[in-house]
């Protein structure tokens, strides 16, 4: 097949993320084992959860004792992924067993790869150059990342448990372009650190959570013309590696 | 619930809900609301996670090396660093302060 030049562009654009996402799959792997998972528990939240805000939310949670609220924590911040889906379902038009592997590795990344591309074929390859390439690449760097997290001793010796925070900060950075987000992220932090010393572990940031839903059901503070707001994965780029989507 | 239970229960969950993507009807989402309410929603969760991993300690709220740590890191992500630079830097804030004496 002959390989066209918007092809090629898509290779090289998912490659490159590739290797940008892949490499904080180490940053996961220290953290998660610091934060008291084995590592087949890490290995199993990798290879199955497979989505990094919610891998580092469930393993935040769950070091501070949080349990339950771990999970809803994980399942909140991947609701994002189903909004994803409805999208490369047009995009990527996966058949049969196909399918849920394309769902797997439906993700930030994999969506704003494939959205940047230019035409349906060159689409097809970045979604899954990037997707099937961060799998494989996040998980290798996941079972290092624990490897070397078992050596470390007291994390906290070493910042990890300062880097868990930057990088929920490297996560939501990209995301606040608009006033209502901004307003809605300081609302949350305000929220979630004055309910700190007030509720058990993992429920201030479920609690922070009813900021956005209810600034998002209200409109509260957004743009007048709702057609303003772009599709999710183009202009506002979800993307953490190359969160202004220099790849593009 | 064991530890175990609970990374299967998030797990599956998270995979259930991306294979959702693929088989509800698209219309469901095309109206803005829904899609501004989980894009804020997302917002939400990533900033009280930051807050929690920044200040949360003990029985509540600790004031130490991270917050120094954390303004680094937003300082580098404001000027397009790498993710992985920026999380680096952060524990490196984090440990050197550490070494010099900070909590």
């Amino acid at each position: 097949m002959v390989q066209t030049d918007a092809v090629r562009r898509a290779w090289r654009a998912g490659l490159s993320v590739v290797v940008a996402t892949s490499a904080y799959g180490l940053s996961f792997g220290a953290l998660s084992i610091s934060s008291g998972l084995d590592l087949w528990q890490t290995m199993v939240l990798s290879l199955l959860m497979f989505s990094g805000g919610s891998q580092f939310a469930f393993i935040g949670v769950m070091a501070a004792g949080g349990g339950v609220a771990g999970v809803a924590s994980a399942a909140m911040l991947g609701l994002r992924n189903a909004l994803y889906g409805m999208s490369m379902r047009r995009v990527v038009a996966p058949r049969g067993a196909m399918m849920p592997i394309a769902a797997h590795v439906t993700i930030d990344e994999s969506t704003a790869v494939a959205l940047a591309q230019p035409e349906p074929r060159s689409q097809r390859v970045g979604f899954w150059v990037t997707g099937v390439g961060i799998w494989l690449g996040w998980n290798a760097a996941t079972l290092a990342g624990a490897l070397l997290g078992d050596l470390l001793g007291d994390p906290r010796q070493w910042g990890l448990d300062a880097a868990a925070a930057a990088a929920f900060v490297g996560l939501l950075w990209p995301r606040l372009q608009a006033r209502q987000a901004i307003a809605v992220a300081a609302a949350s932090a305000v929220l979630a650190t004055a309910l700190l010393p007030a509720l058990p572990a993992g429920l201030p940031v479920i609690a922070a959570a009813a900021v956005g839903v209810v600034v998002g059901l209200t409109n509260w503070l957004g743009p007048k013309h709702e057609s303003a707001l772009p599709d999710p994965g183009t202009a506002r780029h979800p993307d953490p590696a190359h969160p202004r989507g220099e790849h593009a | 619930m064991t530890t175990w239970h609970l990374i299967l229960l998030a797990s599956i969950a998270v995979l259930a809900i991306k294979l959702l993507g693929y088989a509800v009807p698209p219309r469901l989402f095309e109206s803005p609301r829904p899609r501004r309410t989980l894009e804020l929603l997302t917002v939400s969760l990533l900033s009280g996670l930051v807050a929690v991993q920044a200040l949360g300690g003990g029985d509540g709220i600790v004031l130490d090396a991270r917050i120094p740590a954390v303004a680094v890191a937003a300082g580098l992500f404001a000027v397009r660093a790498p993710f992985i630079v920026a999380v680096a830097a952060a524990a490196a804030t984090a440990a050197l302060l550490r070494l010099a004496g900070l909590p």
